[in-house]
């Protein structure tokens, strides 16, 4: 061979290939979590509770025991003799596995039945006599603030009300006064509704505890398998070495495959007293009631301004309804998550953001849909915010815009919430969309279209949006460093398995993740065949949301490929017998350098 | 997702069904498509103790006219031969708007426009167009047959008058005196969804003049709504602006919606109003809903 | 097959578990099988028989996952009791390709990136080859509104709608 591989014929970077994961989907041999079955597996179904709020005066399971077919009723009371009715959350809370004394939303896991199939399983949760008193219900953080509110998370010490955390960022003085020197206040107030992710497949797990090997696997819906792996070591205090989570193919995540949920627990929990696999199926009613939801924050937002248009200050105070346990996520530099992100894009000199949390007697989450730690909620309020004060100053939204943002000469710009951002042709960028929609032009269409009764809009929204959680230095997940892993390995024939900490729910990176490695070292893509999922091979990493895979799995793969490259060029110098230094590269071939180029 | 526990019979005779029925005990169901009625089984809002299938009773998966014009629809009669057929293309302009519109494609190979009067959902798209048609259903029991019409077959939501051992067998549309025309809209969030508002309207004329008229509200109210006022006074003159005007402020006035999250009371009132022009400005020519 | 109990000794409360022997073809295969009656059809599919390519979304008929031809037609499996497939012919996703290919349908499919997580797709194309059979020339809207049953969480349908008139072109010059 003379010449370089040509890179778009083995599939890499550039080259257009037809997906690899698409052979067996299109076949209907995907391999979902509902798809596997294993010798002697149960089948265990959760009984939910009707009322939002309700004390548990007692459980009857009398009933359910007696059906043929059911092998274990599972409650909160037996839960708690092991010390596993409660788990930690991602937030530092607590979460209810199965509820004990009381059960704080609809929907909330109270019990769960393992039978021989989930048919009689189901039949056996009918038969469980729950005896509840109803307490008031809380739905908003404005009833949960209310004087005389109920007090959600009693179960919690030294909680007294349902605030669950008050934090802020920012000069609050400094913008006091910039807001008194003000020529015109813009103010907002906007609720972002809870919304869910709701994945065609719902959540699952199938837990297989070996007592003679005393190994638990775990086929589990996760987005995150390695960091599920963590979590049931903590939370059922077993050996991390000792427990294998398997991510098989996953029908949408979404966000919504990334928490621990109870269901998960209590079936790793029935296999370990049962001694066989035990299999949890979500049906879709109980997703929705309980699943960790996306949103739902209220903004106060003021924006302080001069008279042109300069935006002098702005002020944000939000309020997030986190259900009835915090198990949100955020990096340890931004308690308020990306909110921190707000109005990176503008040149703000002084601003204020003010954040409380509050219980609420609804399913908890938060982190979901974008596994946003708060971005969405970020930008969507800025933007909001920037249209309401260019409409209370009568100016044109474009403009308004152009003039407060971050000038190019300016970067990197730390804002008033400590955001970091490094470049930027913010002006530019703008220029770039108002010519592509032609908007000198739309805004003489949509005159003439009003004058004749017809209403014609055009919205413009700006977003810093933080990709790829993230660099390490800003960004852990309960001190998790949110780093991701590439694993490569070639073998005789120069065929390549590749492994990553990266966990694909349809992003086809089994398709991707290979013209990487083909790109670095002309192997044919279809010569590399990429798997994730299993704890037991899969190198550690912290899961697929956020759009974070490219950015920090890709880039292990395209940096592992290059160590192997380091390695293939000492062999190469070796078998060519040349030093190092003397040996050329170009895709896919090693080369000895011609002494006599000129 | 799991039914309860059930036992099962397929006859293959209308007396065998009806008979199965007499002799089933407290809590039989019969069985015809089944998508209204397994989704509730599945999630246990129906447990019924027998299912009577009636899906292998031969003879009873037709739609046909007689010679006086009289339609009749058996209970086997799935919603996607209606929304094929011909016959109803070319006779029936409201029923022949509505078969499109009802659940999603496949829903519709297998459910009944006679199981979905039975279900009696007051949400249900068929009620509002047999209403606005003045049809009636047939039922058949140990004692014989007997025709109600279907303002009396209903008496609650999911309730109707059929005994225990009686079976629907049939819906019946009455002759058209006059030329047909009318149609039925629906505004839905997506499709598959319960109607946000939906009306059936059904004219007859004779030269320019209405001989009869009848509307069907669905979706805006804890029923069917016949919104007969506003039937009436499209009659015994030609349609015009006017009279069409009145009989949508009528209809929207007979509606009794709620403000839910699929939008405000005022909001619904105005689609009937509008729905109503619509299909009456129109004349017989049916269209799809948004 | 073997079924199993467990013996618990004492008479069991409740009543005999009523069984039905029911006769059906899948895939054009001849089976027998004996169910209870509340089994869902989508079931028997799927834990009867092994064929776990027809998926289950949701619990109220709306996602279309479990979509599957009974006699040709469409129905959804979730919505069918596995005892109403005595005497009919059921089809599946696994009866799509022929014994070396694949049918235009999964073809169209994989070249007009169709798919991303894979778990609507079964129902996706099953619901298409119903239009197909009786339609042979769909426009885009007789597409959109013969899969207007199906839901897609991923791929916003755009793609969806191109394989299957990928799938029909294909089809229509095969003759």
């Amino acid at each position: 061979m003379s010449q370089a591989v040509d890179e778009i014929k083995i599939g890499g970077l550039g080259a257009s290939r037809k997906r690899v994961e698409d052979s067996r989907f299109i076949r209907g041999k995907g391999n979902y979590t509902d798809d596997i079955t294993l010798p002697g597996m149960l089948h265990m179904e959760i009984l939910r509770s009707p009322l939002a709020h309700a004390r548990i005066k007692s459980i009857d399971a009398s009933k359910a025991w007696d059906i043929p077919g059911v092998h274990l009723v599972l409650t909160g009371e037996m839960m708690a003799t092991r010390n596993l009715a409660w788990m930690p959350t991602l937030s530092y809370d607590t979460q209810a596995v199965l509820a004990t004394d009381k059960v704080r939303f609809q929907g909330q896991e109270v019990a769960c039945v393992i039978a021989d199939d989930p048919y009689i399983a189901k039949d056996a949760c009918e038969a469980i006599d729950v005896d509840y008193e109803p307490l008031p219900v809380i739905v908003n953080p404005e009833q949960a603030m209310a004087d005389g509110a109920p007090v959600i998370r009693d179960d919690k010490e030294n909680q007294a009300g349902n605030v669950i955390y008050d934090w802020e960022v920012g000069d609050g003085a400094g913008t006091d006064a910039a807001f008194a020197a003000a020529d015109v206040i813009s103010k907002l107030r906007l609720h972002y509704p809870r919304s869910h992710p709701s994945p065609i497949e719902c959540c699952g797990s199938i837990a297989d505890f070996n007592r003679a090997t005393e190994k638990l696997t775990v086929y589990m819906t996760t987005q995150a398998p390695h960091i599920i792996r963590a979590a049931v070591a903590l939370v059922a205090e077993l050996p991390e070495h000792m427990i294998r989570i398997i991510s098989p193919d996953i029908g949408g995540g979404f966000g919504n495959k990334v928490p621990v949920y109870p269901g998960y627990v209590c079936s790793i929990l029935a296999s370990i007293l049962l001694e066989r696999p035990v299999k949890w199926i979500e049906d879709k009613s109980g997703n929705l009631i309980s699943t960790g939801f996306a949103r739902d924050v209220y903004l106060d937002g003021e924006m302080a301004l001069r008279q042109d248009g300069k935006i002098l200050a702005v002020r944000m105070h939000t309020d997030a309804d986190h259900g009835a346990f915090f198990s949100d996520a955020q990096p340890s530099k931004f308690k308020i998550g990306l909110m921190h992100s707000a109005f990176a894009a503008y040149d703000i000199p002084v601003a204020h953001l003010t954040a409380r949390g509050v219980y609420t007697n609804k399913a908890p989450g938060g982190v979901a849909y974008r596994c946003s730690f708060r971005v969405t909620e970020a930008m969507f309020f800025q933007e909001r915010m920037m249209q309401a004060a260019a409409d209370d100053l009568g100016m044109d939204q474009a403009a308004f815009r152009r003039m407060n943002f971050v000038r190019d000469e300016d970067f990197p710009h730390r804002t008033p919430f400590g955001f970091l951002t490094d470049s930027g042709q913010y002006a530019k960028c703008l220029d770039v969309g108002l010519k592509a929609v032609g908007y000198a032009d739309f805004r003489k269409q949509q005159e003439e279209a009003r004058a004749r009764g017809r209403l014609l809009g055009l919205g413009i929204s700006t977003m810093t949006e933080p990709l790829g959680a993230g660099n390490s230095r800003e960004y852990d997940i309960l001190g998790i460093k949110m780093f991701d892993s590439a694993d490569l390995k070639v073998h005789m024939t120069g065929k390549a398995i590749l492994r990553t900490g990266a966990k694909t729910q349809g992003q086809g990176h089994e398709t991707t993740w290979a013209q990487i490695v083909a790109h670095e070292l002309g192997i044919p893509a279809e010569d590399v065949v990429v798997e994730e999922g299993d704890t037991d091979t899969a190198p550690f990493g912290m899961g697929t949301y956020a759009s974070r895979s490219t950015p920090v799995a890709g880039a292990a793969v395209a940096m592992v490929s290059r160590k192997i490259r380091a390695k293939a060029r000492r062999l190469a110098a070796h078998l060519l017998e040349v030093s190092e230094e003397d040996i050329e590269w170009e895709l896919g071939r090693f080369y000895v350098r011609s002494r006599t180029a000129g | 997702m799991y039914p309860s526990r059930f036992n099962y019979e397929a006859p293959r005779s209308l007396a065998e069904a009806i008979a199965l029925l007499h002799d089933g005990g407290d809590y039989a169901k019969v069985l015809a498509g089944g998508q209204s009625l397994v989704p509730l089984m599945k999630l246990r809002f129906a447990s019924p103790d027998l299912i009577v299938d009636i899906n292998n009773v031969p003879g009873l998966d037709y739609h046909r006219a007689d010679p006086d014009g009289t339609l009749r629809i058996g209970a086997l009669c799935r919603h996607a031969e209606l929304e094929r057929s011909d016959l109803l293309k070319s006779t029936q302009p409201t029923m022949a708007a509505a078969a499109p519109l009802i659940a999603d494609p496949i829903v519709r190979t297998r459910g009944t426009l006679v199981g979905s009067l039975c279900h009696a959902d007051p949400q249900g798209d068929w009620a509002s167009v047999v209403t606005a048609l003045g049809g009636s259903v047939v039922a058949q029991g140990p004692a014989g047959r007997r025709t109600i019409p279907l303002a009396a077959f209903v008496t609650g939501p999911f309730e109707n008058v059929l005994e225990p051992d009686e079976i629907a067998v049939e819906a019946v549309i009455p002759a058209a005196q006059g030329t047909r025309s009318g149609g039925y809209l629906k505004l839905e969030r997506r499709v598959g969804d319960f109607a946000t508002v939906g009306v059936a309207v059904a004219v007859e004329t004779k030269g320019e003049t209405v001989t009869r008229a009848g509307i069907g509200l669905t979706g805006v109210g804890g029923s069917t709504i016949a919104a007969t006022e506003a039937a009436q006074a499209l009659t015994g003159q030609p349609l015009t602006a006017e009279s069409i005007g009145r009989a949508a402020d009528l209809a929207a006035a007979a509606a009794r919606p709620r403000t839910d999250h699929r939008g405000s009371a005022d909001y619904k009132r105005h689609m009937v109003r509008t729905f109503v022009v619509r299909i009456l400005s129109r004349g017989a020519v049916e269209e799809r809903a948004a | 097959m073997t079924v199993v109990y467990e013996d618990h000794g004492d008479e069991a409360a409740g009543a005999e578990v009523p069984m039905r022997r029911i006769k059906f073809s899948i895939n054009g295969q001849k089976k027998i099988a004996e169910v209870e009656p509340r089994l869902l059809l989508a079931h028997l599919i799927r834990r009867g028989l092994g064929l776990t390519g027809t998926h289950m979304g949701c619990d109220t008929t709306n996602c279309g996952a479990c979509t599957v031809l009974v006699d040709g037609q469409p129905a959804k499996s979730c919505t069918m009791l596995a005892v109403q497939a005595d005497g009919h012919e059921i089809s599946t996703v696994e009866g799509l390709a022929g014994a070396a290919e694949l049918h235009p349908l999964q073809e169209g499919f994989r070249e007009e990136h169709g798919l991303q997580c894979g778990f609507c797709t079964p129902g996706m194309m099953m619901a298409a080859k119903a239009l197909l059979d009786e339609n042979p020339d769909p426009t885009e809207e007789d597409v959109r509104w013969a899969l207007s049953g199906n839901l897609c969480r991923c791929t916003g349908y755009q793609n969806i709608v191109k394989s299957v008139l990928w799938a029909a072109d294909k089809l229509r010059a095969e003759g």
